[in-house]
This record gives C-alpha cells, structure tokens and sequence, in this order.
C-alpha cells in the first residue's frame, strides 16, 4: 500500500498508508479463494464476512461490500485501520502459509473509506422498537459496538461519555496519522443517524449512578466500557519532574486537546528537543511517533528488554525505524534528573541482560551491576501500560471485581455479577486492542437482547 | 446546558459565576470540583466548586483572571454558556464531627472553596474559626458570607489595610498555642505557598496534640479530571497520589509541597505566550 514518505511524514499529522486505489482492491480481493471453510472468520473477534465483503471488492461494489462488513462490525474505516490483521484475520489465510495473505484490513479501509467518500452510506432497516432503553457507559470502541449492535435490534440506547468528545481512545489515545479523527467522527456519526443518542460531558459514577441509571433513569441494562484508564508509573526518583508525561497524558494532549496546534489552541504541551519514551508497546510506538512531529529533535524508546520481545505490532515498530525513531534495547530508566527549573534534563539508565522466562513466557530482564549511564533528555514519556480505574467501580456497589480492580465479567457473554450490569473491553480484561474491545461489546449486545426479549415474553 | 446565570466582580479580576447545571448541583458536595472549558479549541482546567443550589439546579464558581482560559471563561456573559462542565470530580470533604473545633483557613480566591466545607462542618455541629487572608482590601471578598457560617471570622491582610495586618499564619499560630487541645483539624485553601506555610506552622503543634490534622485542597494541572492522564499526580509520603480521583483534599502533613509548587510552573513559559497572543487578539478587536 502506498505511504506518505518516512521523512515528509515524520513531520506532519496527516495519516501515513496513502491507502488503495479501487483497482489495487480489486485485485487485491481477487486474491481470495473463497475456502469452503473461511478460516479467516475464525480469527475476527467480530466475525466479519470476510469472504463475502472480498468478493463484492473484486466486483467492484465496493459500497455493498462495505455494508457486509458492518452487519457485523459497527467501525470498519477504524478496524481497517488499528486492527492487528496480521495476529487475526490473515494469520489464518490459506494463502499465508506459502506466500502473503491476502490484505484483509487495507481491503476492509479501502471499501470502508470508498463508502464514506461517496456519500453512500446507507442506514439499514431497524427491528421495530421494542421500548427496552439501554445506557453505555464510556463511548470507546466496545461502547460504540454495543451500541451499534443494540440499536438495530429496535432497542434505545443512549451512550455516555466523560470527555467533551465522543470515541474514547479513537479520540483521544490514537493518533491522527494512524486514525484520522474525521473517520472516527463520521463513524460515531453514523450510530446518531441510526438513532443512537451520546450525552457528554457526564462522567458515571459522578455526575450519575449506575444504579440510578437503572432505578431512577429508567434503563432496563447498562453496558460498562470505560477503558482501563489510570497510567502506571514505576516508582523512578524524580518522575514528578516537569517534562514527564504518562503516554495517556501526552497523546490526550496531542489528540483530543491538539496541543499540536498550540498556541492556536490553548493546551500546551512541552515539544522539542530530545524526547525518551518508556516501554515497548503500540502506545509507546504512538507517543514516540507524535513527539516526532512535534518537532522532537532526537526520539530514543527505551526499552528493558530485546527487540524480539518488543510488544507493539511489527508494523508499527517498522513505521517508527523508517521515521526515525531510535530504540535503546535491554535498558531501563533508574532515575530522572531536573534542572533548576523544575525541568527534566536527565535520565539515568542501568543496562539490563535477559535471565529465564517469566509468568508471561518472556525472558525476565535482569539489571547488569554497574552499568549505569546518563543521557539528556527534554521530555520523558511513560508508556508502561495502566491499572483500572476505579471511578465507575467503586460507585457500584454489587459488582464484583478481581484482585487488580477490573470489573469480573462472563467471558462469553460479558454479565457481571450485578444485576442487568454487563462489561467489557479493557475495564474486563487490562489493556488490549480495539478490536477484542469490539468483539467483547458485539457478545455482551447479544446476551443483553437475549435477556430484554427474555423477560419480555 | 452550563448557560451562565449571573455574574459578579467580586474583587479586581475575581468574578462570581452562577451556572446552570442541575445534575451537578444535585449531586456536588462541599470539597469537590468540576472542570470547564469555555470553548471548542480551550482547555480544560479544574475549579472548584464554591457553591451550589439543588432547588435552582445552579453551580457557584469563583474565578481569578490568571492565563487565557480563566480570562475566556470570565469574558463569557450571562445567557452564554460554557463549552463544557464536568463533574462533580474528586472525593467530598469528609465532615468528620470528631474534630471539634476546626480552622479554617482561606487564602486568596481560596475563599470560594472554604466557604461551602465550612458550612457543612457548622451544619453538623463542629465549631468553625475562619481565618481569611488577602494581599489588600480590594482583594477580600465574601467576608459577610464566610462570618455568616463561622464561629469566628478573623481577617488578615499583607499590607493591614483591612483586618489585621498579618500572614495567616500568625493567627493559626496564636490559636493552636492558646487552645490547641479544642482544635481538630487545620483545613487549608488557597495559593500554594500559603498552604505550604500553613501545614508548616500547624506541624509543631502534632508533638503536644498528636490527633491534630491538617488538610488541604490542591488545585493541580489536570487534562480529564477521571484518573486517566495523572499530570495530577503529587508525592504524598512515600506514595504517588492522582487529585483527581484520590484527592483534592489530601493530608497536609504528608504533600510535597516543593513539587507540587514545581508541578504548577510547568507550563509557565508556555502561558505567558498564549495569554499575549489572546491579549494581542483583544487589543486588535478594539
């Protein structure tokens, strides 16, 4: 797929696949072989018909090819776009197994993309209102799929969101140049024409209940898909410093404040110079590639362990190389440094070697007596993954929660063990991605029409 | 929504705001805050909350003329609203009737804040002593309405042109030495270095009255106010604490105060540009 230039692109906010032409799609989807069995739908969390959607791309009904994506996935501009493809749909490609896949995800954006663009996005009939109201609490990618799912079967629904915007780390987490914002504002779009109502600025737990949503507001079920939320931070001396950032706090400020635009518009947000960012995920990769355009001089990711553990997704790390930014391997941050400003100006590292696997399979990062060493540094992103936060949480009596405060959810049908009270996403299951958001959403909108119709008859 | 109600100089560049929101007045308690944003491309910055009316739906804020955001929520006029409200954020003043006799001391537009927790703690029976700090006359404001909900009301000012002329922290100090034992809880609102020094001349005093606690509402830089960015996050002891979620109000004794000072120059350089820019802005309009 075409992409903006490494070095162009490091220094602009415009997304960076260029995305494909209607004939590169087609062509591309003419690679498919229609399996009998379509492996490829066993390893989508929302089971899109995949094979369906690809043969209508080779046709060239790329409108009708995008409304088969979206019967079962409410987001497919967004999913084409963050989906790890590469560890779900496609790994399951027959054609994979000797050769590439068929490009599955740039399909889903291209079609996705080609609808949206050509004012063809159509509003598929409802099932009659069954008079069953539903509030969705947080409007992130789990929020937005059950709300997607909910509002087709006839059901009202209302979704509340904490931020002044709806769409949760579409919004706010994700970078323009790998979501563009206007692509989640059409997506959320298309759920209020479908009738789906969004109240912001209304933090649950705060400013309402759950329990007067159900008991006073008249709700008949409530979904929870507020994200995990608190950042972690590790404990380093010095990590009050100004210039150190959680990941959440930096790309928020970037995001959803546009401090990019500052001071056109009012958050700021300290750009510049040399830039370290903590950990190894896709997080890190986002906050690394942000600071880079915002004008870092120098981006260096520090990371304890090896490039072979490296969590972020290959193409993720492979986009931020190309652009620029550096990776300090088997390193870790031991203390921060400041100036006489309150500012940090250094960090010290120590040198870690790897020992014997951990809980998670990983080999255990062990630090290297004496090897420690100082760098400059500006600006200091933690990107170290987060805890649950406890907002919702602790203002619903009844729910139960596991030892790290995320909310104890059904695996399969997302009920908690409160009483019309389901969950999902990153608030069940820790820090994952969109689309097993999407997919714990889809199953819990299943269980909560079964439950509504149930106690209809 | 968060329509402005009214609106009052209260004191040079300290404004009054009444705003609607009836499901924040029902549910905001004394010691809590809110954030606003006053337009689409603004940013978003904590207030706390002054007063609030359930019957009429309304939120009190008070706010000083600082950077560009106060200066654009203050230009906002009555019947204009407010781009955003959020809240009511952080956990109530614990009202705790054990205490006895509480001081409670206001620096600054600090006032707005202490206001409502000392009226929740003369509701339920403890003892209020207000001390009211300000640089000069012109900058007191809500004495009447501070007085009306204390036991005593002692006003100091830095330059003696109203009140006492004094610190605050000399009537906390002559007060703890005088009668100490009566004394539960030193509370404390109001610029940074005064709450620092407050805690400071109230510590001493935890060697004869071990029970003796100080607390105080920080005003930190904070982007949601939910828990999710922690540029809120303060050193409390040995442990990290976000404002948002676990304070404002957090035991004095314990805050660094020397960060928490460090933590609200962060952006200093960057406010200055922005507020001349919106200063420029203005002065092109005339």
């Amino acid at each position: 797929m075409p992409e903006q230039d490494p070095k162009v692109r490091a220094h602009n906010f415009k997304e960076v696949p260029l995305g494909y032409t209607a004939e590169m799609a087609m062509q591309e989807a003419s690679r498919c072989l229609n399996c009998k069995k379509p492996m490829c739908r066993t390893g989508c969390p929302v089971s899109v018909e995949i094979p369906t959607f690809l043969a209508l791309t080779k046709e060239g009904k790329f409108a009708e090819a995008a409304q088969a994506i979206k019967k079962t996935n409410a987001l497919p501009a967004v999913c084409g776009r963050v989906c790890p493809q590469e560890k779900q749909c496609e790994s399951k490609c027959i054609l994979g197994i000797k050769g590439e896949p068929v490009a599955i995800g740039r399909c889903e954006r291209f079609v996705a993309d080609y609808e949206r663009e050509n004012g063809l996005v159509t509003i598929p009939e409802k099932a009659p209102a069954t008079g069953k109201k539903i509030a969705v609490v947080g409007s992130g990618p789990s929020g937005l799929s059950v709300a997607g799912s909910l509002i087709l079967k006839g059901h009202d629904v209302t979704i509340f969101e904490a931020f002044h915007r709806p769409g949760g780390v579409l919004m706010y987490g994700i970078p323009e140049f790998r979501l563009p914002k206007a692509i989640v504002e059409a997506e959320v779009g298309y759920l209020q024409k479908l009738g789906v109502k969004i109240e912001t600025n209304e933090v649950i737990g705060k400013t309402i209940t759950v329990d007067e949503l159900l008991n006073e507001e008249g709700f008949d079920a409530v979904y929870i898909g507020v994200g995990a939320g608190l950042p972690s931070f590790m404990g380093t001396p010095g990590e009050d410093l100004g210039g150190i950032y959680s990941a959440n706090e930096y790309l928020t400020r970037s995001n959803l404040m546009k401090a990019y635009k500052f001071p056109e518009c009012d958050t700021p947000i300290v750009r510049g110079g040399k830039v370290c960012v903590i950990g190894g995920g896709n997080v890190a990769m986002d906050a690394a590639r942000t600071a880079l355009r915002l004008g870092a001089d120098s981006v260096t990711i520090i990371y304890r362990r090896s490039q072979d553990e490296l969590p972020a997704r290959g193409e993720e790390v492979h986009h931020a190389k190309e652009e620029g930014v550096e990776f300090a391997f088997l390193t870790n941050p031991v203390e921060y440094i400041g100036n006489e400003k309150g500012m940090v100006c250094q960090v010290k590292c120590q040198k870690m070697e790897l020992g014997e696997p951990d809980a998670s399979g990983r080999r255990r990062p062990i630090p290297v007596e004496g090897s420690e060493f100082v760098r400059d540094c500006d600006t200091v992103i933690v990107a170290v993954g987060s805890g649950a936060n406890p907002v919702v949480t602790k203002a619903t009596p009844g729910m139960e929660l596991n030892k790290r405060g995320y909310i104890n959810a059904n695996e399969e049908t997302g009920k908690t063990t409160k009483d019309r009270v389901w969950a999902g996403g990153d608030i069940v299951t820790g820090a994952a991605t969109v689309i097993l958001a999407m997919g714990a959403g889809r199953a819990a909108a299943a269980d909560i029409d079964k439950f509504l119709m149930g106690t209809q008859e | 929504m968060f329509k402005i109600i009214s609106k009052t100089l209260l004191a040079p560049n300290i404004w009054e705001m009444v705003v609607e929101n009836p499901r924040l007045a029902l549910k905001a308690k004394a010691g809590q805050f809110l954030i606003v944003m006053p337009e689409e491309n603004g940013e978003r910055i904590p207030l706390t909350i002054a007063d609030f009316d359930r019957e009429k739906g309304t939120i009190t804020m008070v706010i000083m003329a600082v950077g560009v955001t106060s200066r654009k929520v203050i230009a906002l006029e009555v019947g204009q609203s407010l781009y955003a409200m959020i809240g009511p954020l952080g956990q109530a003043s614990e009202i705790d009737t054990n205490f006895g006799t509480v001081i409670m001391v206001a620096g600054g537009v600090g006032t707005a804040p202490i206001y409502p927790i000392a009226k929740a703690f003369r509701e339920s029976g403890v003892k209020v002593i207000s001390v009211q700090g300000a640089r000069n006359k012109d900058l007191l404001f809500w004495t009447d309405k501070l007085a009306s909900v204390s036991d005593e009301h002692i006003v100091v000012t830095d330059d003696g042109s109203f009140g006492r002329k004094a610190l605050v922290t000399e009537p906390v100090k002559e007060i703890l030495e005088t009668r100490g034992s009566e004394i539960g809880c030193v509370y404390t609102i109001g610029p940074a270095i005064m709450m620092k020094f407050t805690t400071l001349t109230a510590k001493p005093f935890t060697q004869q009255y071990p029970n003796l606690k100080c607390i105080a509402s920080l005003n930190t830089i904070m982007i949601d106010g939910t828990g999710m960015c922690g540029g809120c996050r303060v050193k409390l002891g040995d442990k990290v604490k976000f404002t948002c979620v676990d304070g404002p109000e957090f035991d004095a004794f314990l805050i660094d105060w020397d960060s928490v000072m460090q933590r609200q120059r962060i952006y200093c350089e960057q406010e200055k540009c922005s507020l001349n820019r919106y200063i420029e802005t203005l002065d092109s309009k005339q």
